[in-house]
């Protein structure tokens, strides 16, 4: 991107500089300031649609992954408002789908758990549980879809689409009838293939993409959010690309001694 | 009027858990006992939730089953999936790391039974009032005892966290193996503390052969009544918790079947449905349903088995044997000291394992060629339990069926409570506190999971009803199966 124009903007009182063009979120992660996210993810274009990335720019309540960074904007994101909407609406996507965290593979690597973890919720609330019964699909060789954990933010399908070329899944139905459908009767029906990007551990951030015969290969422990809450890795250290997109965390070993001293420019060259 | 006061306390969260367990006490004209029946609810829930799901999600749902002993169905079921990918032998590792979970898991549920639940009615006595017969006196009466109670319990969940991966609901048996090994720091942490449980888990089974040998009468006189055995075997006949064929012995001793392969079991065991019951009745098929029913659990395994491949624990089962006259042990309250025995056994074997550089070995996992059909029985702390599930092409669990210890124990437990009734009450159409607390001591005896409904020690109430000739109500009583602080304060 040519137009790299910096600009200035208020995030909780605090002046950070970014890039015009940017959405909140990357120029929030290009500081260190994680905002959460859950239909967001690397490498595929924003959609905006799970809105636990709200934050409030000028009055108004907007989701930082799609709405660009303006010169001047007066951002909150961790006020107890801004808080209480995200966590809200974390809480009704336990409450929307059947989600066994102990029974269920993503568990230790799930970003719904993750990011419930994170906001300290950890008790049933007074939403009724919609505690839907949808079959799971296990026709395909290699990958199932259990439907009942589905958070429906369409990775699966950006990334069929815009990465992969294919187009397996789509949204069907409306409200709160909408789920996650394939193209097909099923999914061994589509030109699914185990080695699509839609299928990868990247693309879907609950237990409903399964990659067949893999569960419960990670011992408790090991598994990503079992030591580092999710976020942190923003948190602790950040590297991003001249797009403004974060494309990849630098991996630093904690008793490397650039740690402490680590400047983002050496980091911008690191995009292998 | 203060008991009474707190007997209605008791009787209040009945509503709530009514069927947990239930025993029905049917007299005659003359006010004898003509059957006890003990009414549990089991699983058939679950058999079904469990069709439909993924066949590697398998060992970590059934764990939901049991609070107490939940590596025991993870096991199980993890066992039944090898068979269905294909794998007959683990890779040493991981039959290692899994043998050593399920010790660790023995020991602690059979340690928690016997310092936690029952102590209190050996060191008091069964008649002593319900307020005095719980763990917390023991803690003030006997604190070195109870010390160590916690402490054996600790350190055996301890070796399930470091093979498991969590203290309750680990995830690490997989089809075909286990995700993870011991690392040379979870094994020193364990080291450590070896020796010491040794120490006490002999000390364990002097409490508990002590005591039988001191309450000869009682016991003698207690739940006694002749009854087949069965347990699996190690293929010479020793003890083996985690594996092997199936042994059934009659009353005297005699082999009804040896080194059968569990993998038919549906051959030789059948299980017959009653009317008045959820939980079905299992039986011998050679010996019909009458006279077919078994006994599972530490005393039937101390009966079934050879011997014991672990130096102390082998000469306390001779002991043991001694004692028996070489003939099997029927005496339900010799339940105590044969889980002692296994106490020991396990603790010894934790400390052999520990001393394996195998379970330091990256070989965790096979595969091999696809099987419809996996059936696996393991030596869970409470007796055999056998898990059977289908499977179809597309990794899709069809079929589920679980006999649980508790099952198969289920005719016995039923005779046990109708003899401590016949003796308790005939005569009277009244239940009195004597036989709820002999009825109760008789139905824990059986370490039964009446939990796994409640996932919630201490939650458990036994209620009593006694049934006129009619058929009519005429009195009820209850009496919670394992005191909890809420009970007692
Ligand atoms: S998808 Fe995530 S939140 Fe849902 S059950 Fe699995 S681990 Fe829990
Ligand atoms: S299947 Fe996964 S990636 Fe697709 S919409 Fe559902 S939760 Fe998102
Ligand atoms: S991450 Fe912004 S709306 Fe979902």
């Amino acid at each position: 991107m040519s137009d790299n124009k910096k600009i200035t903007l208020t995030i909780d009182g605090k002046t950070i500089q970014a890039e015009s063009g940017q959405s909140i979120m990357n120029a929030c992660d290009a500081q260190g300031i994680y905002i959460p996210r859950l239909c967001d993810s690397t490498g595929l274009v924003p959609q905006g649609s799970c809105r636990v990335c709200s934050v409030k720019v000028n009055g108004r309540v907007v989701a930082a992954c799609t709405q660009p960074a303006e010169d001047g904007a007066n951002i909150e994101h961790e006020s107890d408002e801004i808080q209480g909407y995200r966590k809200d609406l974390v809480r009704m996507l336990f409450h929307e789908g059947n989600h066994l965290c102990p029974i269920c593979e993503a568990s230790g690597r799930c970003e719904l758990q993750a990011m419930a973890y994170r906001f300290g919720i950890s008790q049933a609330t007074t939403y009724p549980y919609l505690q839907p019964v949808r079959p799971v699909d296990a026709s395909h060789p290699d990958i199932a879809l259990d439907n009942n954990r589905c958070i429906l933010c369409g990775r699966c399908i950006r990334a069929s689409r815009d990465v992969d070329g294919k187009n397996v899944f789509e949204y069907v139905g409306r409200g709160i009838h909408k789920r996650i459908g394939v193209n097909g009767d099923c999914l061994a029906d589509t030109n699914a293939d185990l080695n699509d990007y839609a299928m990868s551990l990247e693309v879907c951030p609950v237990g409903c993409i399964i990659r067949k015969g893999e569960g419960f290969f990670s011992p408790v422990g090991e598994r990503q959010y079992d030591s580092d809450k999710i976020g942190s890795n923003i948190e602790n250290h950040t590297a991003h690309s001249s797009l403004g997109k974060l494309i990849k965390v630098h991996q630093i070993d904690p008793n490397d001694a650039i740690h402490d001293d680590i400047d983002q420019s050496n980091v911008n060259e690191d995009k292998s | 009027m203060k008991t009474k006061k707190a007997r209605i306390l008791e009787i209040e969260p009945l509503t709530r858990v009514e069927g947990h367990g239930k025993v029905t006490v049917h007299l005659d004209e003359n006010n004898k006992v003509t059957e006890a029946r003990l009414h549990i609810v089991e699983f058939r829930g679950f058999e079904r939730f469990i069709q439909g799901r993924l066949l590697w999600e398998v060992p970590v749902i059934v764990q939901r089953l049991c609070g107490i002993c939940p590596v025991s169905h993870h096991l199980a079921a993890a066992k039944a999936m090898d068979m269905i990918v294909g794998v007959d032998q683990l890779t040493p590792t991981a039959e290692k790391m899994r043998r050593l979970m399920h010790y660790g898991q023995v020991m602690q549920s059979n340690v928690l039974h016997f310092f936690h639940l029952c102590s209190p009615d050996l060191l008091f006595g069964f008649s002593a009032p319900a307020k005095k017969r719980n763990i917390f006196s023991i803690i003030k009466e006997f604190p070195d005892l109870a010390k160590k109670g916690v402490l054996m319990r600790k350190f055996g969940q301890e070796v399930i966290l470091h093979t498991a991966g969590k203290k309750i609901h680990g995830n690490s048996a997989i089809p075909g193996g286990i995700n993870k090994n011991l690392s040379i720091a979870e094994r020193d942490s364990l080291l450590k503390d070896i020796d010491q449980m040794l120490e006490w888990s002999q000390e364990a089974v002097d409490i508990s052969k002590n005591y039988t040998l001191e309450h000869l009468g009682l016991v003698e006189a207690f739940g006694n009544f002749k009854s087949n055995h069965m347990s699996l075997v190690r293929e010479d006949g020793a003890l083996d918790l985690y594996d092997g064929g199936l042994r059934a012995i009659d009353a005297s001793g005699n082999l009804i079947f040896d080194h059968m392969d569990y993998r038919n079991f549906d051959q030789f065991i059948m299980e017959e449905v009653k009317p008045w019951s959820y939980m079905k009745f299992p039986f011998i098929k050679s010996r019909g349903n009458l006279d077919g029913w078994y006994r599972v659990g530490p005393l039937a395994r101390m009966n079934t088995i050879s011997f014991i491949d672990t130096p102390l624990a082998n000469a306390r089962h001779a002991e043991f044997r001694e004692f028996s006259k070489h003939k099997p042990a029927n005496m339900t309250l010799a339940y105590h000291w044969a889980r002692m025995i296994e106490v020991l056994h396990c603790v010894e074997k934790i400390k052999e394992l520990l001393l394996d550089p195998d379970l330091q070995g990256s070989d965790l996992k096979l595969t091999g060629e696809r099987r419809e059909e996996g059936i696996a029985v393991i030596e869970a702390p409470r007796g055999s339990l056998f898990h059977h599930y289908k499977v179809n092409e597309n990794d899709q669990v069809t079929y589920c069926n679980l006999i649980v210890s508790t099952t198969h124990n289920n005719t016995a437990m039923n005779l046990a409570v109708t003899d401590v009734a016949k003796k308790y009450i005939s005569g009277q159409s009244r239940i009195t506190e004597a036989m709820l607390n002999h009825i109760e001591v008789a139905v824990r005896a059986y370490d039964p999971c009446l939990s796994c409904a409640t996932h919630a020690l201490g939650q458990m109430p036994l209620v009593v009803e006694l049934f006129d000739a009619d058929n009519n109500l005429i009195d009820t009583g209850s009496q919670f199966v394992n005191k909890s602080p809420i009970q007692t304060t």
